[in-house]
Protein backbone atom coordinates (compact mmCIF):
# COMPACT_ATOMS: atom_id res chain seq x y z
CA UNK A 1 0.00 0.00 0.00
CA UNK A 2 1.20 3.42 -0.73
CA UNK A 3 2.01 5.55 2.23
CA UNK A 4 0.83 9.02 1.90
CA UNK A 5 3.08 11.85 2.36
CA UNK A 6 1.71 14.85 3.57
CA UNK A 7 3.48 17.42 1.81
CA UNK A 8 3.37 20.97 3.69
CA UNK A 9 1.80 23.78 1.36
CA UNK A 10 3.30 26.71 2.56
CA UNK A 11 1.34 29.75 3.13
CA UNK A 12 2.16 33.36 1.80
CA UNK A 13 3.88 34.29 5.43
CA UNK A 14 6.07 31.38 5.33
CA UNK A 15 6.99 31.41 1.20
CA UNK A 16 7.79 34.93 1.99
CA UNK A 17 10.62 33.22 4.34
CA UNK A 18 10.78 36.44 6.45
CA UNK A 19 9.12 35.33 9.26
CA UNK A 20 10.64 31.29 8.67
CA UNK A 21 14.24 33.20 8.30
CA UNK A 22 13.65 35.15 11.69
CA UNK A 23 12.95 32.00 13.63
CA UNK A 24 16.09 30.39 11.97
CA UNK A 25 17.77 32.82 13.02
CA UNK A 26 16.76 32.36 16.60
CA UNK A 27 17.92 29.33 16.72
CA UNK A 28 21.77 29.45 15.82
CA UNK A 29 21.65 32.30 18.37
CA UNK A 30 19.81 30.63 20.96
CA UNK A 31 22.24 27.52 20.41
CA UNK A 32 24.93 30.44 20.27
CA UNK A 33 24.09 32.00 23.81
CA UNK A 34 23.92 28.62 25.16
CA UNK A 35 27.08 27.69 24.02
CA UNK A 36 28.39 30.70 25.71
CA UNK A 37 27.35 31.34 28.56
CA UNK A 38 25.05 28.19 29.85
CA UNK A 39 25.62 24.44 29.87
CA UNK A 40 28.13 23.88 27.24
CA UNK A 41 26.90 20.86 24.27
CA UNK A 42 30.04 20.73 22.92
CA UNK A 43 30.24 17.78 21.66
CA UNK A 44 34.09 17.14 19.83
CA UNK A 45 36.48 15.87 21.80
CA UNK A 46 40.11 17.67 22.17
CA UNK A 47 42.32 15.59 20.14
CA UNK A 48 45.63 14.86 21.80
CA UNK A 49 44.74 15.85 25.43
CA UNK A 50 41.45 13.35 25.18
CA UNK A 51 40.96 10.07 23.78
CA UNK A 52 38.19 8.09 22.90
CA UNK A 53 38.56 4.32 23.27
CA UNK A 54 39.24 2.05 20.56
CA UNK A 55 37.04 -0.72 19.92
CA UNK A 56 38.66 -3.73 20.93
CA UNK A 57 38.67 -5.33 17.34
CA UNK A 58 40.42 -2.39 16.29
CA UNK A 59 43.68 -3.12 13.47
CA UNK A 60 46.29 -0.94 14.26
CA UNK A 61 50.29 -1.52 13.27
CA UNK A 62 51.28 -5.49 12.84
CA UNK A 63 53.28 -6.91 15.17
CA UNK A 64 55.27 -10.03 15.40
CA UNK A 65 54.87 -12.64 18.45
CA UNK A 66 57.14 -14.36 20.65
CA UNK A 67 58.00 -17.64 21.55
CA UNK A 68 58.40 -18.46 25.56
CA UNK A 69 62.12 -18.36 24.90
CA UNK A 70 61.77 -15.16 23.14
CA UNK A 71 62.22 -16.44 19.40
CA UNK A 72 59.64 -15.10 16.88
CA UNK A 73 56.84 -17.64 16.76
CA UNK A 74 56.90 -16.90 13.27
CA UNK A 75 57.59 -20.21 10.75
CA UNK A 76 57.86 -18.20 7.56
CA UNK A 77 55.47 -20.75 5.86
CA UNK A 78 54.38 -17.37 3.46
CA UNK A 79 50.62 -17.80 4.30
CA UNK A 80 50.20 -13.99 5.29
CA UNK A 81 52.25 -13.06 2.41
CA UNK A 82 50.30 -14.86 -0.07
CA UNK A 83 47.08 -14.07 1.38
CA UNK A 84 47.34 -10.51 1.44
CA UNK A 85 45.93 -9.04 -1.29
CA UNK A 86 48.16 -5.69 -1.12
CA UNK A 87 51.26 -7.87 -1.74
CA UNK A 88 53.07 -5.66 1.54
CA UNK A 89 54.86 -8.22 3.13
CA UNK A 90 58.10 -9.51 2.13
CA UNK A 91 59.95 -12.43 3.73
CA UNK A 92 63.41 -14.22 3.60
CA UNK A 93 63.09 -18.04 5.27
CA UNK A 94 66.16 -19.47 6.83
CA UNK A 95 66.37 -22.42 7.82
CA UNK A 96 66.40 -23.31 11.70
CA UNK A 97 68.20 -25.53 14.25
CA UNK A 98 65.50 -27.23 15.81
CA UNK A 99 64.24 -29.52 13.07
CA UNK A 100 60.57 -28.96 14.98
CA UNK A 101 60.66 -25.60 13.62
CA UNK A 102 62.05 -26.22 10.35
CA UNK A 103 62.30 -22.70 9.03
CA UNK A 104 62.16 -19.01 11.02
CA UNK A 105 62.16 -15.61 8.97
CA UNK A 106 65.33 -14.24 8.52
CA UNK A 107 63.78 -10.68 7.10
CA UNK A 108 60.14 -9.77 7.67
CA UNK A 109 59.10 -6.50 6.04
CA UNK A 110 55.81 -4.77 6.13
CA UNK A 111 55.26 -1.61 3.72
CA UNK A 112 52.65 0.18 5.59
CA UNK A 113 52.18 2.22 2.74
CA UNK A 114 50.90 -0.51 0.50
CA UNK A 115 48.89 -1.99 3.64
CA UNK A 116 45.69 -1.57 3.77
CA UNK A 117 44.86 -2.96 6.87
CA UNK A 118 42.55 -5.57 6.43
CA UNK A 119 43.62 -8.51 9.13
CA UNK A 120 43.71 -11.17 6.10
CA UNK A 121 47.58 -11.88 7.19
CA UNK A 122 46.42 -12.32 11.22
CA UNK A 123 43.82 -14.85 9.54
CA UNK A 124 45.76 -16.94 7.35
CA UNK A 125 48.83 -17.26 10.53
CA UNK A 126 48.21 -20.63 11.62
CA UNK A 127 51.27 -20.08 14.40
CA UNK A 128 49.45 -16.84 15.80
CA UNK A 129 52.67 -15.20 14.76
CA UNK A 130 51.77 -11.77 13.26
CA UNK A 131 48.62 -9.76 15.14
CA UNK A 132 47.21 -6.60 14.63
CA UNK A 133 46.03 -5.92 17.90
CA UNK A 134 49.07 -3.86 19.23
CA UNK A 135 46.17 -0.44 19.24
CA UNK A 136 48.97 1.59 17.81
CA UNK A 137 48.41 3.92 14.92
CA UNK A 138 51.28 4.27 11.81
CA UNK A 139 52.65 6.92 12.44
CA UNK A 140 53.76 9.33 9.44
CA UNK A 141 57.01 10.00 8.33
CA UNK A 142 59.32 11.75 6.19
CA UNK A 143 60.24 9.09 3.58
CA UNK A 144 58.79 6.30 1.76
CA UNK A 145 61.56 3.91 2.91
CA UNK A 146 60.67 4.78 7.35
CA UNK A 147 57.56 2.88 6.64
CA UNK A 148 58.97 -0.29 5.79
CA UNK A 149 59.12 -1.72 8.99
CA UNK A 150 61.16 -4.29 9.52
CA UNK A 151 61.32 -7.73 11.87
CA UNK A 152 62.66 -6.19 15.16
CA UNK A 153 60.40 -2.88 14.91
CA UNK A 154 57.74 -5.94 14.64
CA UNK A 155 59.05 -7.91 17.75
CA UNK A 156 59.45 -4.96 19.99
CA UNK A 157 55.35 -3.82 19.37
CA UNK A 158 54.82 -7.74 20.71
CA UNK A 159 54.10 -6.49 24.39
CA UNK A 160 51.08 -4.51 23.25
CA UNK A 161 49.58 -7.85 22.27
CA UNK A 162 46.49 -8.72 23.61
CA UNK A 163 47.67 -12.35 23.83
CA UNK A 164 50.63 -10.96 26.46
CA UNK A 165 48.17 -9.47 28.55
CA UNK A 166 46.25 -12.18 29.00
CA UNK A 167 43.80 -11.24 26.57
CA UNK A 168 42.54 -8.10 27.98
CA UNK A 169 42.88 -5.06 25.08
CA UNK A 170 44.37 -2.08 26.43
CA UNK A 171 44.10 1.16 24.09
CA UNK A 172 47.18 2.61 23.22
CA UNK A 173 47.89 6.58 22.01
CA UNK A 174 49.43 6.58 18.91
CA UNK A 175 52.65 6.92 20.33
CA UNK A 176 52.72 3.15 21.23
CA UNK A 177 52.93 3.89 25.17
CA UNK A 178 50.16 1.48 26.67
CA UNK A 179 47.30 2.43 29.25
CA UNK A 180 45.00 0.57 30.88
CA UNK A 181 41.32 1.38 29.68
CA UNK A 182 39.17 1.35 32.69
CA UNK A 183 35.98 3.27 31.36
CA UNK A 184 34.96 0.16 29.80
CA UNK A 185 35.30 -1.84 32.91
CA UNK B 1 40.24 72.21 13.71
CA UNK B 2 43.37 74.01 12.06
CA UNK B 3 46.39 72.00 12.10
CA UNK B 4 48.64 73.66 9.66
CA UNK B 5 48.28 77.27 8.41
CA UNK B 6 48.14 75.96 4.77
CA UNK B 7 44.54 75.02 4.33
CA UNK B 8 45.06 72.68 1.78
CA UNK B 9 47.85 70.87 3.62
CA UNK B 10 45.30 71.11 6.99
CA UNK B 11 42.58 69.09 4.01
CA UNK B 12 45.17 66.69 3.77
CA UNK B 13 46.20 66.19 7.37
CA UNK B 14 42.17 65.84 8.45
CA UNK B 15 41.74 63.40 5.70
CA UNK B 16 44.60 61.56 6.84
CA UNK B 17 43.40 61.61 10.35
CA UNK B 18 39.61 60.35 9.70
CA UNK B 19 40.88 57.97 7.23
CA UNK B 20 43.64 56.33 9.85
CA UNK B 21 40.50 56.64 12.31
CA UNK B 22 37.91 55.54 10.58
CA UNK B 23 39.29 53.14 7.63
CA UNK B 24 42.27 51.59 9.41
CA UNK B 25 41.62 51.35 12.81
CA UNK B 26 37.44 50.78 12.62
CA UNK B 27 37.10 48.38 9.51
CA UNK B 28 40.51 46.96 9.13
CA UNK B 29 40.63 46.43 12.90
CA UNK B 30 36.88 44.80 12.76
CA UNK B 31 37.31 42.44 9.76
CA UNK B 32 40.21 41.54 11.48
CA UNK B 33 38.68 40.44 14.37
CA UNK B 34 36.01 38.88 12.18
CA UNK B 35 38.73 36.52 11.02
CA UNK B 36 38.32 34.95 14.50
CA UNK B 37 34.98 35.78 14.87
CA UNK B 38 33.39 33.65 11.97
CA UNK B 39 34.99 30.81 12.94
CA UNK B 40 34.21 31.50 16.79
CA UNK B 41 31.16 31.97 16.27
CA UNK B 42 29.81 29.27 13.50
CA UNK B 43 31.50 27.38 16.13
CA UNK B 44 29.33 28.08 19.15
CA UNK B 45 26.55 27.71 17.24
CA UNK B 46 27.22 24.40 15.71
CA UNK B 47 28.11 22.98 19.09
CA UNK B 48 31.96 23.08 18.21
CA UNK B 49 34.62 24.98 20.70
CA UNK B 50 36.16 26.32 17.80
CA UNK B 51 39.23 27.67 17.24
CA UNK B 52 41.45 27.16 21.19
CA UNK B 53 44.45 26.30 20.21
CA UNK B 54 47.37 29.35 19.25
CA UNK B 55 48.67 31.04 22.42
CA UNK B 56 51.20 33.23 23.57
CA UNK B 57 52.24 31.28 27.17
CA UNK B 58 49.58 29.95 28.44
CA UNK B 59 47.35 33.11 27.79
CA UNK B 60 44.24 31.65 25.04
CA UNK B 61 42.14 34.42 25.17
CA UNK B 62 39.51 31.71 23.69
CA UNK B 63 41.55 31.45 20.35
CA UNK B 64 41.85 35.24 19.84
CA UNK B 65 45.61 34.72 18.92
CA UNK B 66 44.38 32.69 15.81
CA UNK B 67 43.79 36.33 14.18
CA UNK B 68 47.56 36.76 14.85
CA UNK B 69 49.09 33.36 13.99
CA UNK B 70 46.76 33.59 10.34
CA UNK B 71 49.19 36.21 8.97
CA UNK B 72 52.39 35.04 10.05
CA UNK B 73 51.10 31.52 8.35
CA UNK B 74 49.78 33.39 5.14
CA UNK B 75 53.30 35.49 5.15
CA UNK B 76 55.32 32.11 4.84
CA UNK B 77 53.65 29.63 2.95
CA UNK B 78 55.08 29.48 -0.75
CA UNK B 79 52.94 31.97 -2.70
CA UNK B 80 52.08 29.63 -5.56
CA UNK B 81 50.86 31.07 -8.71
CA UNK B 82 49.54 28.47 -11.55
CA UNK B 83 51.09 28.00 -15.03
CA UNK B 84 48.98 31.24 -16.38
CA UNK B 85 49.59 33.12 -19.71
CA UNK B 86 48.03 36.06 -17.80
CA UNK B 87 50.76 36.06 -14.49
CA UNK B 88 50.40 39.94 -14.54
CA UNK B 89 46.55 40.02 -14.31
CA UNK B 90 46.61 37.15 -11.83
CA UNK B 91 48.84 39.26 -9.17
CA UNK B 92 46.83 42.15 -9.86
CA UNK B 93 43.77 40.65 -9.25
CA UNK B 94 43.43 40.85 -5.58
CA UNK B 95 44.56 44.07 -5.29
CA UNK B 96 41.36 45.30 -7.89
CA UNK B 97 39.26 43.80 -5.12
CA UNK B 98 40.71 44.84 -2.48
CA UNK B 99 40.90 48.51 -3.13
CA UNK B 100 37.18 49.42 -4.08
CA UNK B 101 36.26 47.74 -0.82
CA UNK B 102 38.24 49.88 1.27
CA UNK B 103 37.82 53.40 -1.28
CA UNK B 104 33.92 53.46 -0.42
CA UNK B 105 34.26 53.82 2.92
CA UNK B 106 35.26 57.61 2.29
CA UNK B 107 31.74 58.62 1.87
CA UNK B 108 30.15 57.49 4.99
CA UNK B 109 29.31 59.63 7.25
CA UNK B 110 30.42 58.31 10.96
CA UNK B 111 29.35 61.07 12.79
CA UNK B 112 27.07 64.74 12.94
CA UNK B 113 28.36 67.21 10.80
CA UNK B 114 30.04 68.09 7.32
CA UNK B 115 33.62 66.93 8.94
CA UNK B 116 32.44 63.73 9.86
CA UNK B 117 33.11 62.18 6.64
CA UNK B 118 36.24 61.50 4.48
CA UNK B 119 35.77 63.00 1.48
CA UNK B 120 32.80 65.09 1.84
CA UNK B 121 31.46 65.24 -1.84
CA UNK B 122 27.72 65.06 -2.73
CA UNK B 123 27.87 62.07 -4.64
CA UNK B 124 27.33 59.95 -1.53
CA UNK B 125 25.44 56.84 -2.82
CA UNK B 126 26.45 56.88 -6.54
CA UNK B 127 30.37 56.98 -5.87
CA UNK B 128 29.40 53.75 -3.62
CA UNK B 129 27.49 52.03 -6.31
CA UNK B 130 30.47 53.36 -9.12
CA UNK B 131 33.09 51.97 -7.04
CA UNK B 132 31.60 48.93 -5.09
CA UNK B 133 30.86 47.42 -8.27
CA UNK B 134 34.21 47.67 -9.68
CA UNK B 135 35.59 45.01 -6.96
CA UNK B 136 34.02 42.40 -9.22
CA UNK B 137 36.42 43.44 -11.66
CA UNK B 138 39.15 41.96 -9.45
CA UNK B 139 36.95 38.53 -9.74
CA UNK B 140 36.83 38.07 -13.16
CA UNK B 141 40.37 39.22 -13.86
CA UNK B 142 41.59 36.67 -10.94
CA UNK B 143 39.19 33.89 -12.18
CA UNK B 144 40.29 34.65 -15.56
CA UNK B 145 44.11 34.47 -15.14
CA UNK B 146 44.00 31.41 -12.79
CA UNK B 147 44.07 29.13 -16.17
CA UNK B 148 41.73 27.05 -14.14
CA UNK B 149 38.11 25.87 -15.52
CA UNK B 150 36.62 25.79 -11.93
CA UNK B 151 38.33 29.37 -11.47
CA UNK B 152 36.22 30.22 -14.60
CA UNK B 153 32.71 29.20 -13.52
CA UNK B 154 33.00 31.01 -10.50
CA UNK B 155 34.06 34.20 -12.60
CA UNK B 156 31.12 33.85 -14.77
CA UNK B 157 29.19 32.95 -11.59
CA UNK B 158 30.25 36.24 -10.40
CA UNK B 159 29.53 39.03 -13.29
CA UNK B 160 25.88 37.21 -13.28
CA UNK B 161 25.05 37.42 -9.59
CA UNK B 162 26.51 40.83 -9.36
CA UNK B 163 24.51 42.47 -12.85
CA UNK B 164 21.68 40.54 -11.43
CA UNK B 165 21.40 41.78 -7.58
CA UNK B 166 23.06 45.31 -8.56
CA UNK B 167 20.11 46.31 -10.60
CA UNK B 168 18.17 45.05 -7.77
CA UNK B 169 20.00 46.52 -5.08
CA UNK B 170 19.96 50.28 -6.97
CA UNK B 171 16.02 50.07 -7.28
CA UNK B 172 15.66 49.30 -3.87
CA UNK B 173 17.79 52.08 -2.34
CA UNK B 174 15.84 54.29 -5.02
CA UNK B 175 12.75 54.02 -2.56
CA UNK B 176 15.36 55.49 0.16
CA UNK B 177 16.24 58.76 -1.63
CA UNK B 178 12.44 59.23 -2.64
CA UNK B 179 11.60 59.47 0.82
CA UNK B 180 14.75 61.60 1.76
CA UNK B 181 15.12 63.44 -1.48
CA UNK B 182 18.70 63.31 -1.20
CA UNK B 183 21.65 61.00 -2.65
CA UNK B 184 24.24 62.69 -0.27
CA UNK B 185 24.81 59.92 2.69
CA UNK B 186 25.14 62.77 5.37
CA UNK B 187 21.54 64.35 4.36
CA UNK B 188 20.17 61.05 4.91
CA UNK B 189 21.19 60.75 8.04
CA UNK B 190 20.10 64.19 8.66
CA UNK B 191 16.75 63.66 7.41
CA UNK B 192 16.38 59.81 9.56
CA UNK B 193 16.70 62.54 12.65
CA UNK B 194 12.88 63.52 12.62
CA UNK B 195 10.40 61.42 13.85
CA UNK B 196 7.38 59.82 12.48
CA UNK B 197 3.87 59.57 13.69
CA UNK B 198 4.84 61.66 16.84
CA UNK B 199 7.18 59.06 18.66
CA UNK B 200 8.77 56.68 15.99
CA UNK B 201 12.76 57.76 14.58
CA UNK B 202 11.84 58.41 10.91
CA UNK B 203 15.09 55.49 10.25
CA UNK B 204 15.09 53.55 6.61
CA UNK B 205 13.93 50.80 8.19
CA UNK B 206 10.32 52.36 9.87
CA UNK B 207 10.08 53.93 6.86
CA UNK B 208 10.93 51.64 4.23
CA UNK B 209 10.97 48.39 5.87
CA UNK B 210 10.51 46.52 2.29
CA UNK B 211 13.46 47.92 0.90
CA UNK B 212 15.42 46.72 4.43
CA UNK B 213 14.91 43.55 4.14
CA UNK B 214 15.83 43.27 0.20
CA UNK B 215 18.82 45.64 0.87
CA UNK B 216 20.26 43.23 2.94
CA UNK B 217 19.51 39.84 0.98
CA UNK B 218 20.78 41.90 -2.34
CA UNK B 219 23.82 42.81 -0.15
CA UNK B 220 25.05 39.80 1.19
CA UNK B 221 24.29 38.45 -2.84
CA UNK B 222 26.70 40.98 -3.97
CA UNK B 223 29.08 40.35 -1.28
CA UNK B 224 28.95 36.60 -2.73
CA UNK B 225 28.64 34.94 1.01
CA UNK B 226 26.80 32.04 1.88
CA UNK B 227 23.52 31.79 1.29
CA UNK B 228 24.64 33.07 -2.07
CA UNK B 229 28.17 31.90 -2.31
CA UNK B 230 27.91 30.10 -5.90
CA UNK B 231 30.96 32.05 -6.95
CA UNK B 232 32.65 29.99 -3.99
CA UNK B 233 30.94 27.18 -3.99
CA UNK B 234 33.56 24.39 -2.40
CA UNK B 235 30.99 22.12 -3.02
CA UNK B 236 31.19 22.11 -6.73
CA UNK B 237 33.83 24.40 -7.58
CA UNK B 238 37.09 23.70 -5.54
CA UNK B 239 37.02 27.65 -3.81
CA UNK B 240 35.64 29.39 -7.36
CA UNK B 241 37.34 31.95 -8.27
CA UNK B 242 40.01 31.82 -6.07
CA UNK B 243 40.82 28.03 -6.14
CA UNK B 244 44.71 29.23 -7.22
CA UNK B 245 45.07 32.10 -4.65
CA UNK B 246 47.79 30.90 -1.86
CA UNK B 247 49.69 32.51 0.89
CA UNK B 248 49.24 36.32 1.11
CA UNK B 249 47.06 37.06 -2.24
CA UNK B 250 44.06 34.38 -0.34
CA UNK B 251 44.71 36.84 2.84
CA UNK B 252 43.92 39.75 0.77
CA UNK B 253 40.47 38.52 -0.85
CA UNK B 254 39.75 37.00 2.12
CA UNK B 255 39.83 40.40 4.31
CA UNK B 256 38.28 42.41 1.61
CA UNK B 257 35.12 40.03 1.52
CA UNK B 258 35.10 41.05 5.69
CA UNK B 259 35.63 44.20 4.53
CA UNK B 260 32.87 44.42 2.88
CA UNK B 261 30.74 42.50 5.07
CA UNK B 262 31.79 45.84 7.40
CA UNK B 263 30.75 47.79 4.38
CA UNK B 264 26.84 46.24 4.34
CA UNK B 265 26.98 47.71 8.22
CA UNK B 266 27.88 50.33 7.47
CA UNK B 267 25.87 51.13 4.91
CA UNK B 268 23.12 49.36 6.00
CA UNK B 269 23.23 51.87 9.12
CA UNK B 270 23.68 54.65 7.62
CA UNK B 271 20.47 54.16 5.22
CA UNK B 272 17.76 52.31 7.56
CA UNK B 273 19.00 52.75 10.84
CA UNK B 274 19.56 56.41 11.45
CA UNK B 275 23.14 56.25 11.06
CA UNK B 276 24.89 58.12 13.86
CA UNK B 277 21.51 59.48 15.50
CA UNK B 278 20.57 58.22 18.88
CA UNK B 279 16.95 58.58 19.49
CA UNK B 280 15.44 61.03 21.38
CA UNK B 281 18.73 63.10 21.51
CA UNK B 282 20.20 65.88 20.47
CA UNK B 283 22.93 68.80 20.03
CA UNK B 284 26.50 69.20 19.51
CA UNK B 285 28.87 69.08 22.23
CA UNK B 286 31.91 66.84 22.19
CA UNK B 287 30.78 64.26 24.72
CA UNK B 288 27.53 63.79 22.51
CA UNK B 289 29.41 64.24 19.16
CA UNK B 290 31.77 61.06 20.79
CA UNK B 291 28.67 59.06 21.66
CA UNK B 292 26.79 59.04 18.24
CA UNK B 293 29.86 57.96 16.92
CA UNK B 294 29.90 55.10 18.98
CA UNK B 295 26.61 54.61 18.13
CA UNK B 296 26.75 54.53 14.52
CA UNK B 297 30.02 52.14 15.06
CA UNK B 298 27.15 50.22 16.94
CA UNK B 299 24.49 49.62 14.90
CA UNK B 300 27.29 49.17 11.79
CA UNK B 301 28.49 45.96 14.36
CA UNK B 302 24.75 45.30 14.41
CA UNK B 303 24.26 44.64 11.05
CA UNK B 304 27.71 42.34 11.16
CA UNK B 305 26.34 40.06 13.75
CA UNK B 306 23.02 39.90 11.61
CA UNK B 307 25.21 38.73 7.99
CA UNK B 308 26.98 36.64 10.41
CA UNK B 309 24.14 34.92 11.73
CA UNK B 310 22.62 35.14 8.51
CA UNK B 311 25.52 33.33 7.38
CA UNK B 312 25.81 30.35 9.75
CA UNK B 313 21.58 29.57 9.78
CA UNK B 314 20.78 29.25 6.05
CA UNK B 315 21.55 26.75 3.94
CA UNK B 316 23.16 28.05 0.22
CA UNK B 317 21.28 28.53 -3.00
CA UNK B 318 22.11 26.19 -5.94
CA UNK B 319 23.11 28.68 -8.97
CA UNK B 320 20.07 29.01 -10.71
CA UNK B 321 17.91 29.46 -7.71
CA UNK B 322 19.96 32.29 -6.61
CA UNK B 323 19.23 33.78 -10.45
CA UNK B 324 15.37 32.93 -10.15
CA UNK B 325 15.73 35.22 -6.98
CA UNK B 326 17.13 37.76 -8.38
CA UNK B 327 15.58 38.57 -11.46
CA UNK B 328 11.67 36.93 -10.37
CA UNK B 329 11.42 38.04 -7.05
CA UNK B 330 13.86 40.55 -5.96
CA UNK B 331 13.82 42.91 -8.86
CA UNK B 332 9.74 42.53 -9.02
CA UNK B 333 9.79 42.96 -5.13
CA UNK B 334 12.51 46.25 -5.81
CA UNK B 335 10.35 47.95 -8.04
CA UNK B 336 6.46 47.20 -6.52
CA UNK B 337 8.34 48.88 -3.40
CA UNK B 338 9.28 51.81 -5.69
CA UNK B 339 5.79 52.46 -6.89
CA UNK B 340 4.23 51.83 -3.16
CA UNK B 341 6.94 54.53 -1.73
CA UNK B 342 5.73 56.73 -4.80
CA UNK B 343 2.20 56.67 -3.94
CA UNK B 344 2.70 57.22 -0.45
CA UNK B 345 4.89 60.07 -1.10
CA UNK B 346 2.10 61.79 -3.58
CA UNK B 347 -0.84 60.69 -1.09
CA UNK B 348 0.73 62.52 1.67
CA UNK B 349 1.75 65.03 -0.23
CA UNK B 350 -1.86 66.28 -1.51
CA UNK B 351 -2.94 65.82 2.03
Amino acid sequence: MAKLVNRIQPDLVQQSYVVEIAKGLAITSRAFVRNLFGKKDIVTVQYPEQKVPYAPRFRGKHLLTKRDDGQVRCVACMLCATACPANCITIVAAEHDDRGIEKYPTQFEIDLLKCIYCGFCEEACPCDAIRMDSGVHTLPSYTRRDQKTGKVDLLALAKLSTASQGGEFRATDHEGTAHGRSSHH
Amino acid sequence: MQLFTDPILNVIAWTLIKFAGFVLVFVMGLATVLTWTERKYSALIQNRPGPNRANIGNLRLGGLFHMLADPIKMLTKEDFSPDTPNPIMFRLAPIVAFIPALMVFAVIPFGPGDQMVIANTELGILFIFAISSLNVYGAVMGSWASNNKWSLMGGLRITAQMISYEVAIGLVLCGVFMIYGSVDLQQIVVAQGQTILGFLPAWGIFTQPLAFILYLACAIAENKRAPFDTAEAESELTAGWWTEYSSMNFAVLALSEFIEIVLIGCLGATLFLGGWHIPGVSGDTPLLVALQIGAFLLKAIFLVWLQMTIRWTLPRFRYDQVMRLGWRIMLPAALANLVLTGIALTLIDRR
